[in-house]
């Protein structure tokens, strides 16, 4: 099973900032090892959900870069909400996380 | 186009007649390379392995089905925070001088059972694998973000672990006739745009021993300073030094001496 990814999200005003940190090998498929062709292997899809509502879908490709991270910023969200990060790979893998967003400084 | 031609000229020249003995800080180049990576540092995936490294502390796992949770870091069984600021030191149950990375490996022989040969085959990170001995030392590190290195000197094998390390740095040899001091000795040396630190000043050695471990945007894997060190003696054209031997933990105990009371930021970001 994949790795959990690790999630902030802080709010400040009526912006909260989420960052995403994500475990994934992200292999574009062009890489070799010992001669033989890495398969590719990538996130596919991001979405990310506040309290259970989908705030945005991403498609990405396997351009971006191994352990990726996903900064983003949303609008309404009060401390104590819940955002909620899926990945899903090419592989049908696929992560959910949580967190709790926090009050900021 | 002949004005553009002469003004890179100027510039050149200028260039040229800089002092050699520039302050690290002051370098252009330097400063540009520390802007990027305080804005890599805002998400730092050191942090992934910091969370594989506190779940493999915390779960039972090898032959002897135990997790490291009674490891002796030097501050007691178990004590995790604060520890690796405070290390290499000397540890009495093996009589030696052991440097964090070289304490873990030897917890998860005792502990947990396995076994030196097979945890020093592969002990580096890769781009598909990261040994666990590295994901625990980013954890372990992590525990010690913002506090001052203070290893112990008190103990005569710590002293003679810092006179050893000491000429260890100074030692010359190898196909290049090198030694750390060569690159590592002098102010102001760089390699191509890389700035070179004289870890026998205080107020560059810290340079050493911050950052690691540390994640490597080059290639996305995770490194611990026995890497590091491994990787320093591999540019020497060096024999490779054997992994958490005691030459390398004396190493360790010369650096991070010389940097002591300064803050320790946690597991960095690289280049």
């Amino acid at each position: 099973m994949a790795d959990p990814m690790k999630i902030r999200a802080t709010v400040e005003g009526d912006v909260t900032d989420v960052r995403v940190l994500m475990a994934h090998p992200m292999e574009t498929g062009q890489r070799s090892q010992g001669g033989k062709k890495v398969p590719l292997h990538f996130i596919q899809n991001i979405t990310a959900q506040l309290n259970g509502k989908t705030v945005f879908s991403a498609d990405i490709s396997q351009a971006i870069s191994r352990n990726p991270v996903f900064a983003f910023k949303v609008k309404g969200a009060k401390a104590g909400d819940k955002i909620t990060v899926i990945w899903k790979d090419n592989k049908g893998e696929s992560r959910t996380d949580e967190t709790t967003v926090r009050g900021g400084s | 186009m002949r004005q553009a031609l002469m003004r890179g000229l100027g510039a050149a020249v200028a260039a040229a007649s800089l002092p050699l003995a520039m302050a690290q800080t002051e370098d252009p180049v330097a400063a540009d390379f520390d802007k990027f990576r305080a804005i890599m540092e805002e998400a730092n995936p050191a942090e992934l392995f910091d969370a594989k490294g506190e779940q493999l502390w915390k779960t039972p796992g090898g032959p002897k089905k135990a997790s490291l949770e009674k490891c002796d870091l030097g501050l007691g069984p178990g004590v995790v925070k604060g520890a690796y600021a405070q290390m290499p030191r000397y540890f009495a149950d093996v009589d030696r001088v052991m440097d964090a990375e070289a304490r873990i490996v030897h917890c998860m022989i005792t502990l947990q059972g396995f076994k030196y040969e097979d945890l020093a085959k592969k002990p580096f990170s890769s781009a598909t694998a990261t040994p666990d001995p590295v994901s625990i030392t980013t954890y372990v590190a992590a525990n010690s973000a913002g506090m001052k290195f203070a290893p112990p000197q008190s103990h005569p094998k710590e002293k003679a672990a810092y006179a050893a390390g000491k000429e260890v740095f100074f030692y010359r040899a190898g196909a290049f006739d090198f030694s750390c001091a060569s690159c590592h000795g002098v102010d102001g040396q760089r390699i191509r745009t890389q700035p070179l630190p004289n870890f026998t000043k205080p107020e560059q050695a810290i340079r050493a021993v911050q950052g690691w471990p540390g994640y490597r945007m080059t290639g996305g894997v995770m490194h611990t300073l026995q890497w590091r060190l491994n990787d320093c003696y591999r540019q020497q054209r060096f024999p490779e030094p054997g992994y958490t031997s005691e030459m390398l933990s004396a190493l360790l105990t010369y650096l991070t001496v010389n940097a002591q009371g300064q803050e320790y930021k946690g597991p960095g970001i690289k280049r």
